[in-house]
């Protein structure tokens, strides 16, 4: 590497810094500001305050069984938040992510019974159109600049009606007929809905996707070039793009990930329950997107991190059975989630101005 | 985009096509650059060598922003020539001119505030290790190398992980014109690398606008301030309302008339007597029109 030697003119030559010295401007921070400043620690110590107020207040809760309850209801979640986020780092939403999880599971369903093909035809086909559907909102928002609140808004009600009229008129139903006698059934079973056993306690196989997947996103944000990419399209497009950071490439195929989620627990729910309501999933994307948010990703994008929206996750689905087991009227979850989602964008604000500060 | 990212750095100087006679690593011939209907910028041409720099002067508006963006990729010109090394080429990205050895600076910088220095720094050109499926960043040889750059340029941090955003106006600066230099650049373009910074820093910039033209990279220096471009600048070119008004070598031409012409000199010297009707307006300053001597480009063909 030859040409990183400076040539040393005379004239140009900087003051020969020593390899140990500082330039005694930055005053160490505090370990404990510095660890708040990471994006996912925040959300732990809420998931923390969170899981110790459920298990004070509500005692079935301190059963195993009902922990493997609640963390099956975060994966179902969790599944989708994590490519939702990322999708966030990235600088984009997706609307349409809640209705897309349906979207998946109709196409699957309806294309394995109607047409009495083995389930994983669907399920291939159902892949197709969710990838299809990430690549139409990503290739629209890149294509025409709009933001991605608008495009996603309009796929989320194209695909919402679309459920909707493609199921009654292929079915004559709202919802799809039972699939659990087709050939694969069992085997897809197997793959996106069975259960282990682990001392005792029936975990759902969702909770080992949804760690996998976690610890994969993480690898990939922090230390691939891909994640790089994804920060930069997030933080500053016009920078990325002038560096020749690939934007258009980047930020499509990271609403494809959202994609490939919803199909994911798409097919999670086809084969679980053996059947799909096309009326489902509205009002999920924002719960993906809360997840997101109270994960630590910032809402403009640039910040925040895969493991963040785990634990994210985790509170909704702890709040969520929480309440259950505690005995209240479930009502509350939803003013439980608005407080939840306030407080964290409170603490995102002071990290990014407590990170930017000169 | 793909395939050869991890490559980027030192490929760059293997494909340097042997110099033309004139050896001018980047020429524009009476290039222009119309947005629908109107024309921001035409008849410019202009010569970038190695171990030269090349400033361009021009008032807001003048088109100096294009005529970068035109040679840095983002946009394509709709008239004339752009020639690298004597091959008229068009680049449709940044990365086809990065890929040429033709690296920008921008104003706003091209960082992103909220990542680690380290992290801008290898922007788009990451260092990676190990095979596909797990293929990885390089940090540890991406920080010792951003470090080992940036001393050299003196530039010294504590804590290369802290964002970019937290630097000042001029370290910024001096980290993304390390970046293009050790990414094997050519020819640096500098859009106003100065415009924002204080009298030091300013100076810090010009001293690393002078080392670069000593390594033989060709530079763009793109200001409106005449004091700074005369300070290192090797030829001179004045853009106004699109067009060139003056290409100049420094042998040609003083910083003063340099000055005015970018003051709008030559604008202000015909409206002299008018001006001198006025009360409160002093022209005994402003030059006359004849003692404006200097080589104007008329001709689109050029002067040089």
């Amino acid at each position: 590497m030859s040409m990183t030697q400076h040539a040393e003119p005379a004239v140009t030559s900087p003051p020969a810094p020593g390899p140990k010295e500082t330039d005694g401007r930055t005053a160490e921070r505090p370990l404990v500001v510095r660890l708040l400043a990471r994006p996912e620690v925040g959300v732990f110590l809420g998931a923390v305050a969170v899981y110790v107020f459920f298990l004070i207040s509500a005692p079935p809760v301190r059963d195993a069984s009902s922990m493997a309850n609640i963390l099956y209801q975060s994966s179902t979640l969790g599944i989708v938040t994590i490519p939702v986020a990322l999708l966030m780092i990235g600088g984009e939403f997706d609307l349409s992510a809640g209705v897309g999880v349906i979207t998946s599971a109709l196409t699957a369903a309806m294309i394995s019974y109607q047409l009495t093909m083995n389930v994983w035809v669907g399920v291939i086909a159902a892949l197709v159109v969710s990838l299809a559907i990430g690549f139409f909102n990503g290739w629209m928002v890149v294509k025409t600049g709009l933001p991605s609140f608008l495009v996603t808004l309009g796929t989320f009600l194209i695909l919402q009606g679309v459920n909707l009229a493609v199921t009654k008129l292929v079915t004559g139903n709202v919802a799809t007929d039972d699939i659990s006698n087709m050939d694969g059934f069992d085997q897809a079973k197997k793959v996106f809905a069975s259960s282990f056993d682990i001392g005792g306690v029936q975990v759902k196989i969702t909770v080992f996707w949804w760690l996998l997947f976690a610890a994969i996103a993480t690898w990939v944000l922090l230390r691939t070039k891909y994640g790089n990419w994804t920060f930069a399209v997030g933080g500053n497009k016009d920078s990325a793009r002038a560096v020749g950071v690939p934007v258009a490439f980047t930020k499509i195929s990271l609403f494809m990930l959202v994609g490939f989620g919803a199909w994911f627990v798409g097919m999670h729910q086809l084969f679980s329950f053996n059947t799909v309501q096309s009326g489902e999933g509205v009002g999920i994307e924002l719960i993906y997107i809360s997840g997101a948010v109270i994960g630590g990703c910032l809402l403009t994008g640039g910040y925040g991190s895969a493991i963040g929206p785990v634990f994210g996750a985790f509170m909704f689905g702890m709040v969520q059975q929480g309440i259950v087991y505690a005995g209240w009227n479930p009502d509350w979850f939803k003013a439980f989630l608005g407080v939840m989602l306030l407080g964290a964008v409170l603490i995102n604000l002071w990290v990014q101005r407590t990170m930017t500060r000169r | 985009m793909t395939d050869n990212n991890s490559g980027t750095h030192g490929a760059i100087l293997q494909d340097t096509v042997p110099a033309e006679k004139d050896g001018a690593i980047v020429e524009l011939r009476n290039a222009g650059k119309a947005y629908g209907n109107i024309r921001a910028l035409h008849g410019v041409s202009l010569q970038v060598h190695p171990g030269q720099v090349t400033c361009v002067l021009g008032d807001n508006g003048a088109g100096k922003s294009t005529l970068i963006k035109i040679i840095s990729g983002l946009h394509q010109h709709t008239e004339g020539e752009f020639l690298v090394d004597g091959a008229p080429v068009r680049f449709t990205t940044p990365r086809d001119a990065l890929d040429r050895g033709i690296a920008t600076v921008y104003q706003d910088l091209a960082t992103v505030p909220l990542m680690p220095v380290w992290r801008n720094f290898f922007l788009g050109s990451e260092m990676t290790k190990g095979p596909w499926p797990i293929r990885r960043l390089d940090i540890e040889k991406m920080k010792k190398t951003a470090d080992h750059e940036l001393r050299e340029m003196g530039i010294v941090l504590d804590n290369l992980e802290q964002p970019i955003g937290t630097l000042s106006g001029g370290q910024r600066q001096c980290v993304a014109i390390a970046r293009a230099v050790y990414f094997g650049a050519r020819v640096l373009i500098l859009d106003e690398p100065t415009a924002a910074l204080g009298v030091k820093q300013s100076g810090v910039v010009l001293k690393y606008i002078a080392a670069a033209r000593e390594r033989g990279l060709g530079v763009i220096f793109i200001t409106h301030n005449p004091h700074h471009a005369y300070m290192v600048g090797d030829h001179f070119s004045v853009l106004r309302l699109g067009t060139m008004e003056l290409s100049a070598e420094r042998s040609q031409i003083t910083l003063e008339e340099l000055t005015n012409h970018m003051a709008g000199g030559a604008e202000l010297a015909a409206l002299k007597h008018e001006l001198s009707q006025v009360s409160g307006v002093d022209v005994e300053e402003l030059p006359e029109k004849e003692d404006l001597t200097a080589p104007v480009a008329a001709s689109p063909e050029g002067t040089s």
